[in-house]
């Protein structure tokens, strides 16, 4: 009896997430209905026009949509450089080391460090920088946040990539060795074909990580509604549109805002689903 | 020539990799270098000062007096009633999907979480607003801890899960052998030898919900006094460094209460990093 009362309630918990993430699809899409159904769906994704003025509303997610790729991608590949070389430096050249656990946990730190505290850091000694190269004028824009969030999605990415790279079996190396390749042509020839898929879907996961990040993006992409046009450009993501609007909207714009809110929510989905089909590959 | 560019490689990915590293000292040792003139006791037991305090501190040529503590009674009042939601419900649902680890429905489950754990915070800020400060006419502790316990729900469930798999399954069976209830067998045998790994879960959970700024700015606002009452605004660290940040008279506050928060959440990582080492299942 006791124990019936508890499966129950272990059967009951895991309902409960099957319900959670029902709620949430229900609660984005009914709170942003109004906002399909004043400009239409597809004319909603593809306008750029954000304007409050009463009796004149209009808005439209392209410009965030396309800032939100934009700073996304760009961070992926600034990312890159450093991301890589820390999976190679932690699971395959000093694998299984002291040394290795260190540099991994101290990337990882990076991890912990809060939105807001890289927003401030990007301020305050990036921003700075990139005026004196005279990149830009004020240096806001999407250069700025891409770099920062490329420092934030660096330990997602070498963290996963790690793994993968440290579970190419042995004997595949050793046989590379045997033929007389060198260190580096075995990591190119057997490690990184071997963990390919692997490795890809810990790089789709970060990018799903730089999408929906907020405050950093916030304080340093400039805040203008428009679509940008280059490196130096201010604009909106999804997420910095949605933390700088959201406090003072009501009616029509907050059931925009909640649109947007529905397509970041679909675009990560999208991009989380397709790194778990990758990563089955493995 | 081949073992030239071997040496190289060797050299690029071992400057790269230390290169990684430097943002997380640079970003400290910043931190420290503009916060430790205010980092005092006050920080702890004082009130976050008004722009007014600031001025009349200024004038003088003084540090700003005052502190965070209405955001650290804050903060902690919003983190354990997420705590709460959170860690039961995670543990139950955890212990569900390890028992019931190959039916469809335990699949469909862990899809969900995941989705759920890809979910933006700005998102997920968004949907505590839908439900609980609409419903409720208005801004509350309460609905940053809905928030902060829908993220921090699958990281409970998956490290329960995981650390739970890993127990040899005669465990178990000898405990329902010796003729203990399925309940007792959970409670008594198998989540205190799982205690290690899940405690690193949750505290891995804590830490990263500790420093988000977004999701409560949507749905605690912040509060200028000390708040114990869970339906009413209430301010927290992440909280207090943006309206610090957001007014030239506080802005010199924003380096000692974000070098608070950030060694809070650092320390949390680094002992849960030593339990997993020190609890790791053999």
């Amino acid at each position: 009896m006791k124990d019936k009362i508890f499966k129950g309630t272990l059967f009951l918990s895991a309902t409960f997430i099957l319900l959670l993430a029902s709620g949430i699809i229900y609660a984005l899409v009914s709170q942003s209905m109004g906002a399909f159904q004043h400009f239409g769906f597809f004319e909603f994704i593809s306008s750029s026009d954000w304007n409050p003025r009463e009796g004149q509303e209009k808005y439209g997610a392209l410009s965030f949509i396309v800032g939100t790729l934009s700073t996304s991608i760009l961070a992926l590949l600034f990312c890159l450089p450093f991301s890589f070389p820390v999976a190679l430096f932690t699971g395959e050249y000093f694998k299984g080391t002291k040394l290795a656990s260190f540099v991994g946990a101290v990337v990882g730190l990076l991890a912990g460090i809060p939105s807001i505290v890289y927003g401030l850091w990007g301020f305050y000694t990036l921003r700075p920088l990139i005026v004196s190269l005279q990149l830009s004028e004020q240096g806001f824009g999407i250069l700025t946040a891409s770099l920062v969030l490329a420092i934030m999605i660096i330990p997602y990415a070498s963290s996963l990539s790690s793994e993968f790279i440290s579970m190419v079996p042995n004997d595949l190396k050793e046989a590379a060795y045997s033929l007389g390749a060198t260190r580096m042509e075995v990591v190119g020839a057997v490690s990184i074909p071997v963990a390919g898929s692997g490795i890809l879907a810990s790089y789709i996961l970060a990018l799903g990580r730089a999408l929906g990040e907020t405050m950093a993006v916030t304080m340093l992409i400039g805040n203008t509604n428009s679509i940008p046009s280059g490196l130096s450009d201010t604009g909106n993501t999804m997420a910095s549109i949605i933390a700088n609007q959201f406090g003072e909207a009501h009616g029509l714009k907050l059931e925009s805002l909640f649109a947007i809110g529905l397509l970041l929510f679909l675009i990560t989905a999208l991009i989380n689903f397709v790194a778990n089909l990758v990563k089955k590959t493995f | 020539m081949r073992i030239l560019k071997n040496r190289l490689f060797y050299y690029f990915v071992c400057g790269m990799s230390a290169l990684t590293m430097l943002p997380l000292f640079f970003i400290l040792f910043e931190l420290l270098k503009k916060g430790y003139k205010q980092f005092n006791i006050a920080l702890f037991t004082e009130i976050a000062p008004t722009s007014m305090d600031a001025i009349l501190a200024k004038m003088t040529g003084e540090v700003i007096p005052g502190g965070v503590l209405n955001g650290i009674t804050g903060g902690f009042l919003i983190l354990i009633l997420a705590m709460l939601i959170a860690i039961p419900l995670g543990i139950f649902a955890g212990v569900y999907l390890a028992e019931k680890s190959e039916s469809l429905f335990a699949s469909v489950v862990r899809y969900l979480t995941d989705l759920i754990q890809g979910t933006p915070s700005i998102v997920v800020g968004i949907i505590a607003y839908a439900w609980v400060v609409k419903p409720l006419h208005g801004y509350s502790a309460l609905a940053g801890s809905a928030a902060l316990a829908i993220m921090m729900l699958p990281l409970v469930i998956r490290s329960t899960e995981e650390t739970l798999k890993l127990l040899p399954g005669t465990l178990k069976e000898a405990g329902l052998a010796l003729g203990a209830s399925y309940s007792s067998v959970v409670f008594k045998i198998l989540l205190p030898s799982a205690f290690g790994g899940m405690f690193t879960g949750i505290l891995l959970a804590i830490s990263r919900v500790m420093g988000e700024t977004a999701p409560l700015m949507l749905t605690t606002l912040g509060a200028t006094a000390i708040n114990w009452d869970i339906s009413q605004p209430t301010s927290a660290i992440p909280l207090l460094i943006w309206e610090f940040y957001s007014d030239p008279n506080l802005v010199d506050m924003i380096w000692s209460s974000s070098l608070l928060l950030l060694l809070l959440i650092l320390t949390l990582n680094i002992i849960a990093k030593q339990i997993a080492n020190k609890w790791k299942i053999q």
